[in-house]
């Protein structure tokens, strides 16, 4: 196996231009949406089948007249246990030799046991194909040696992608250059490959908790309960699908106001 | 092993897979389907973003003549490969369904579009311009040859290429027009006069690159947002350690990266300026020394000049009548050689240093407090910080755009910005400078290329009729004694050379008459000319890359009106813009404007030649990378076209006023069956060539063959054997095949600068005014800040620049007698100024030193002086349309303002992959203010000003606050103004925020006021 690649999206630079969201939507040529009202700037309130990429916005105030506005460009995370992965009963989703997580379309059935799987709302549903996607680390592009689109166009260097151990180390880093600089709660999500989901291959510095940012403070993994009787799951999973999008979109719109 | 952010980036032609593997990373694909990569067999083209002024280095990728992807150039040490949301969908402005690709034409009082053969049309169009021209000629006034024609008005356009630029400002002027403008007005043309009244140059001072150099970094503009990718340089000081205050009336995504962020009030930027210089000059920490030797600061001023501190607001020679200043007081003492004298210790009363000190000693931080609404203890926590970055060892730097631009004292809210980087000594300087960001991708070329009433292509002005009636007048009075503008007389026989070739004789002055001569001063502007469209005057309007139905002030009761009531108008565009589709606006009938419209598809960058210059001075060429579909072809071959039939249709005339067209050298072998000009021989002529054989006359050595290209303006000549089309481009295009805009060479080790990327006007210097990094004595002012140093065993200027400099004269040369640097001594910095100075003193028409006066619509009296609002500034009186409002009926402040996501007037709007990220229009309010008015995060809510109201919906965010301006609390309302009527979804269509904005104007360059004004608003829409 080649040595993992990852991204590492570091939000102390983020500009929340969200040029990723958009130099991902070019390469993979993803249809264009009609966007919703969010209460923010945000759009889309979650990840879609044709919005791999997407930047959350959240206002935080300090009670004392003085605000902090986060902004976060979040992606597929590529779990080390990958929940899409362990529910997909057809073996459409595989981890590449880079340790990234993709769906081979054709071999894909639609039962959508990965869209309620992922414990962070990526995976999502294309009733024109009748097949699951997300992000593929531009699996193209990572397979000819060129980087993904999102941090390749990323004009502050937020998203840094590469090979996981030098992007862990320079995180690491990272941190305690913020928390000297007077950052005292800049802290990696998903870095540790020693905790929840084995890690993450897309991981990220937070200036604060993971909750600010919309994310699960500890991801778990639904799958035992799919696995338990499979031909109920395949009621069930589609029901668990549905809160899930109900779930993000709810989370969307709190990153607003 | 490791590999580097460019190496995961970069692909070329069997570059990347070979490369990578040998490094050892296994490639092999796990199927063959999912890994073949659509670019890898497709051509590469060099492309330029066409978004904002970045100017971010793309590459092209085409399959079988169709762009396939289009990513940023990771070679471009600008930008290193990066593109903002907008960059990134460049794909979609070619491919894109909604593309108009075939003529359309609307007759007067149809409902519907026609398509017509572009053939048709452009006859058409030759013969409007020719009707036109001829019925609203005016050749002579008096005794004085005027040539011009008021009739017609061509707009365009900052986001076409230098060439197309320069070829509209060539044409127009060979037609008599006097009605020329791009958006550059209504945006950035402060800029011109403050920098360069300031500096020499009315061009950003530095490079973007050398942002990261600074120690503090102060944006007055939403910097992060409106300029993204430039905005990693300001992110890699902050990774370093440097400071970013960021002072904007909102907190927006810029603030979110900032150490502090100071809301101020819009349109009080001079106090707050104002109070900076006074805290650095009373508390010591200006820079001394390059204050006294590149500054104005020790010159005597006469006796009799006065200034606001004296006479409550006003400078002395006010002439109320004229709502102007006499200017005879506002001068220097000469000694007997005619130089001004000076006193280096900085003490005569009369000197500027003490000028400059008196009259922002009223600049406290309590009125900082009182009128910005800046509590004081943030302001003293900001000038300790900012005046800081001083001194031999340290460095700042200040962005600024549209925030300081668009007022009626915009010229000034610059220029005291500038000021105050002086006299901390932050220019010429790395790490130091001023940061002009401009939000269309030429806006800078469009201005050096003269597509502007009051100029021509390099900055001589446009002739005036009372003052410039022949060229000897004209040469006397615009060029000065001393300084590098001394050589005007060269550069403007040679653009007149370009223009009317063999007919240009010393014996005709070289064709002077046939430049159009302006009527006066105030006239001709952007707003200027709309109101003559309303009034008939103008009848036939070009309107090419631009949008005014959207972008331009008091938008629905004088602009769209004015465009309704126009004989004919052609718009040249990619899409069907809200200006194009003015007679079925919404509302409107469809039938009942007469308006005769032509629509001609256009082609975007990625589909033509040419060069773009970006905000840094950086012209980078693009090449064709497909051919544009349908009828469209580039904005260059539909001007060409037009130039050749007019000239067609008035070749047998024997009128002397169609000499001016019949002259006019127009050959630029249009190819193919588009007609494509040839824009290498554009570019040649505006490098410059010689018209005939040039010998040196010492030995009669041939310097120049006939036809050949000069290598650098400084061999410009007034004699006619030159012939240059914009001389501060001299040495774009040295040779044959050398065209210096299309290089893209990596850095070499040591040059940060990137010299060998695209060109740098003037002469490649990247960083202007860099003599002024070292000390009198030319070595750098410390190992730390160090740029270019005199080397003395070599007799000459060394470093890591270009000198901005004469590069042999050295640190303790005296004045020069004669000569191209006439009146410059060895420590003269700035050499397109008379003296050689940084002028901290200088003649503006609404005085020396920027005062403040309140926005037209203010919610206070000006707590400065008795004076409320800038005595010289322009209002139009027209009526109705023009009412301005007070804080009794409009108690809000409103500020206007553009978002990373979409594009200025509204190119973004037809662009899918971006008009998705917003679900439509709105305007940011406060919490305690929606509160107070019942209104929750996403009411749909009306706001209205004295002109126009427009339906929005509010979102109400703790990043909007209110300000306590002389104790009252203000609340703010902020409303982005990409919305119109046009666009390809539903969240791309709005109410047109300019409605809400006032005719009025800054003195010297006629810029609106659109970020200061006052509103209501309530809830619901009914």
């Amino acid at each position: 196996m080649a040595r993992t690649l990852a991204m590492f999206t570091d939000v102390s630079l983020c500009i929340g231009c969200r040029a990723c969201q958009v130099a991902c939507k070019q390469w993979n040529q993803l249809a264009p949406e009609e966007p919703e009202w969010t209460g923010s700037y945000q759009n889309h309130s979650h990840f879609t089948d044709m919005s791999y990429r997407l930047v959350r916005f959240f206002e935080q105030g300090d009670g004392k007249g003085g605000l902090t506005w986060h902004m976060m460009s979040d992606v597929c995370k590529h779990c080390a246990q990958a929940g899409c992965l362990e529910a997909c009963p057809t073996g459409a989703i595989y981890r590449t030799e880079f340790g990234t997580v993709n769906i081979n379309q054709d071999i894909c059935n639609g039962c959508r046991y990965c869209v309620a799987a992922c414990p962070f709302g990526v995976v999502a549903f294309n009733e024109g194909t009748g097949t699951a996607t997300k992000c593929t680390f531009c699996n193209d592009r990572i397979h000819n040696g060129l980087g993904p689109a999102c941090a390749k166009a990323c004009p502050t260097e937020s998203i840094r992608f590469g090979f996981r151990d030098e992007l862990a180390t320079k995180a690491r880093k990272r941190v305690e250059d913020l928390r000297k600089m007077g950052f005292k709660e800049a802290q990696l999500y998903g870095e540790d490959q020693n905790g929840a989901l084995g890690g993450l291959n897309a991981f990220f510095l937070l200036l604060g908790k993971p909750s600010i940012y919309g994310l699960p403070e500890s991801p778990k993994l639904p799958q035992s309960n799919v696995f338990v009787d499979s031909l109920l799951a395949i009621g069930s999973a589609v029901l668990v699908g549905l809160g899930a999008v109900v779930t993000f979109r709810n989370r969307g719109g709190q990153g607003g106001a | 092993m490791s590999l580097s952010r460019r190496d995961f980036f970069k692909y070329g032609a069997g570059v990347a897979g070979t490369a990578v593997a040998t490094q050892g990373i296994d490639l092999r694909p796990v199927e063959a389907a999912a890994t073949s990569l659509r670019i890898k067999e497709a051509k590469v083209f060099p492309g330029v973003c066409p978004y904002c002024a970045v100017g971010c280095a793309q590459l092209i990728y085409v399959k079988d003549n169709r762009i396939v992807d289009i990513e940023g150039d990771p070679d471009a040490p600008h930008t290193e490969g990066a593109l903002c949301p907008k960059g990134s969908s460049t794909y979609q402005v070619s491919m894109n369904e909604h593309r108009i690709t075939k003529a359309l034409y609307r007759a007067p009082g149809s409902d519907k579009w026609e398509e017509k053969p572009l053939d048709w049309m452009m006859e058409q169009i030759a013969q409007r311009v020719k009707k036109t021209r001829d019925t609203t000629y005016v050749e002579r006034v008096k005794e004085v040859t005027v040539n011009r024609c008021e009739g017609i008005a061509w707009l365009g356009s900052s986001v076409l290429d230098n060439e197309e630029n320069y070829l509209i400002a060539k044409l127009s002027r060979g037609l008599g027009l006097v009605n020329l403008e791009n958006s550059a007005r209504l945006c950035h043309s402060a800029t011109v006069p403050a920098l360069g009244a300031t500096f020499g140059r009315g061009a950003m001072t530095t490079n973007l690159i050398d942002v990261q150099h600074a120690d503090v970094i102060m944006p007055t503009s939403n910097w992060a947002e409106c300029h993204p990718v430039s905005y990693k340089w300001v992110m890699k000081a902050k990774e370093r350690g440097a400071k970013i205050i960021h002072v904007d009336p909102r907190f927006t995504r810029t603030s979110a990266t900032a150490d502090i962020w100071v809301p101020i009030r819009s349109g009080t930027n001079i106090v707050f300026f104002g109070g900076l210089i006074s805290y650095a000059i009373e508390n010591k920490k200006y820079f001394h020394d390059y204050v006294v030797t590149f500054t104005n600061a020790s010159l005597l001023v006469d006796p009799a000049f006065k200034t606001p501190t004296d006479l409550d607001g006003l400078f002395s020679g006010f002439d109320e009548k004229k709502r102007g200043y006499d200017q005879a007081t506002w001068k220097f003492q000469l000694d007997e050689s005619g130089y001004p004298k000076k006193d280096p210790t900085l003490r005569d009363p009369n000197c500027v240093f003490q000028h400059l000190r008196r009259h922002y000693a009223r600049y406290t931080p309590d009125m900082v407090e009182r009128v910005c609404g800046i509590s004081k203890d943030l302001f003293l926590k900001v000038a300790d910080m900012y005046c800081s970055a001083s001194g031999p060892d340290k460095t700042g730097t200040i962005s600024y755009a549209l925030q300081l631009n668009q007022s009626t004292n915009g010229v000034q809210q610059i220029r005291a910005l500038c000021m105050l980087q002086l006299v901390l000594g932050n220019i010429g300087r790395p790490g130091g400078g001023v940061v002009a960001l401009r939000g269309h991708s030429n806006v800078q070329g469009a201005t050096d290329f003269g597509t502007l009433y009051h100029m021509l292509p390099g900055y001589p002005a446009a002739p005036l009729q009372a003052a410039h009636p022949t060229l000897t007048d004209y040469l006397e009075k615009t060029t000065p004694k001393g300084g590098f503008w001394v050589n005007n007389p060269k550069f403007v026989v040679s653009l007149l050379k370009a223009w009317w070739g063999p007919a240009a004789t010393k014996d005709n002055d070289f064709a002077y008459d046939y430049l159009p001569k302006r009527e006066k001063a105030d006239a001709y502007s952007h707003q200027h000319f709309m109101i003559a469209m309303l009034e008939k005057k103008v009848k036939g309007f070009i309107c090419m890359g631009q949008n005014p139905a959207v972008d331009s002030p008091n938008a629905k009761r004088v602009v769209r009106e004015a465009l309704r009531s126009l004989e004919w108008m052609v718009v040249v565009d990619l899409f069907e813009t809200d200006t194009a589709a003015v007679w079925k606006e919404p509302g409107v009938d469809p039938k009942s404007s007469n308006v005769e419209v032509f629509f001609i598809p256009g082609a975007p960058a990625a589909e033509k030649d040419g060069s773009i210059t970006n905000t840094m001075r950086l012209a980078q060429w693009h090449v064709k990378a497909v051919d544009p579909p349908g009828d469209a072809r580039s904005d260059a071959a539909f001007i060409v076209d037009v130039g050749n039939r007019v000239k067609e249709l008035y070749k047998d005339s024997k009128a002397k006023k169609d000499r001016q067209i019949i002259d006019l050298v127009w050959d630029y072998q249009p190819q193919g069956a588009k007609k494509e000009p040839k824009m290498e021989l554009v570019l040649k002529e505006i490098n410059g060539y010689a018209t005939e054989e040039i010998k040196d006359p010492k030995d009669g050595k041939v310097l120049y063959k006939g036809g050949e290209h000069l290598k650098t303006f400084a061999h410009l000549r007034d004699d006619g054997l030159t012939a240059c089309g914009n001389w501060i481009y001299g040495g774009i295009y040295p040779e044959e095949g050398k065209n210096l805009a299309l290089r893209r060479e990596k850095p070499k080790e040591g040059d940060y600068l990137a010299h060998g990327w695209g060109f740098v006007w003037p002469a490649n210097r990247r960083i202007l005014y860099n003599r002024a990094s070292a000390d009198p004595r030319g070595r750098p002012w410390s190992e730390k800040k160090k740029l270019i140093w005199w080397d003395a065993k070599e007799k000459k200027w060394v470093g890591l620049d270009v000198p901005d400099f004469s590069p042999v004269m050295a640190p303790d040369a005296p004045r020069a007698k004669e000569g191209p640097l006439k009146g410059i001594s060895g420590t003269d910095a700035f050499i397109m100024n008379p003296h050689g100075l940084g002028q901290l003193f200088a003649s503006v028409v609404d005085g020396t030193f920027p005062e403040h006066y309140e926005p037209f619509e203010s919610p206070t009296k000006n707590l400065l002086s008795k004076v409320q609002n800038n005595p010289v500034a322009k209002y139009w009186n027209i009526g109705d349309l023009n009412k301005l409002g007070t804080p009794d009926k409009y108690p809000y402040v409103l500020t206007t303002y553009r978002l990373t996501e979409h594009h200025a007037a509204g190119m973004s709007r037809h662009v899918p992959w971006l008009s998705e990220l917003f679900s439509g229009h709105f305007a940011e309010i406060g919490p305690e203010m929606a509160k107070a008015l019942g209104i929750q995060n996403g009411d749909m809510i009306t706001v209205e000003t004295a002109r126009a109201k427009i339906k929005v919906r509010a979102m109400v965010t703790e990043r909007i606050k209110p300000f306590v301006i002389d104790g009252k609390k203000v609340y703010q309302v902020g409303i982005p103004w990409h919305w119109g009527y046009q666009g390809t979804m539903k969240s791309s269509r709005g109410d047109i925020t300019n409605d809400l904005v006032a005719s009025l104007g800054d003195p010297t360059t006629f810029i609106q006021e659109s970020k200061a004004l006052l509103c209501n608003v309530r809830k619901g829409v009914a």
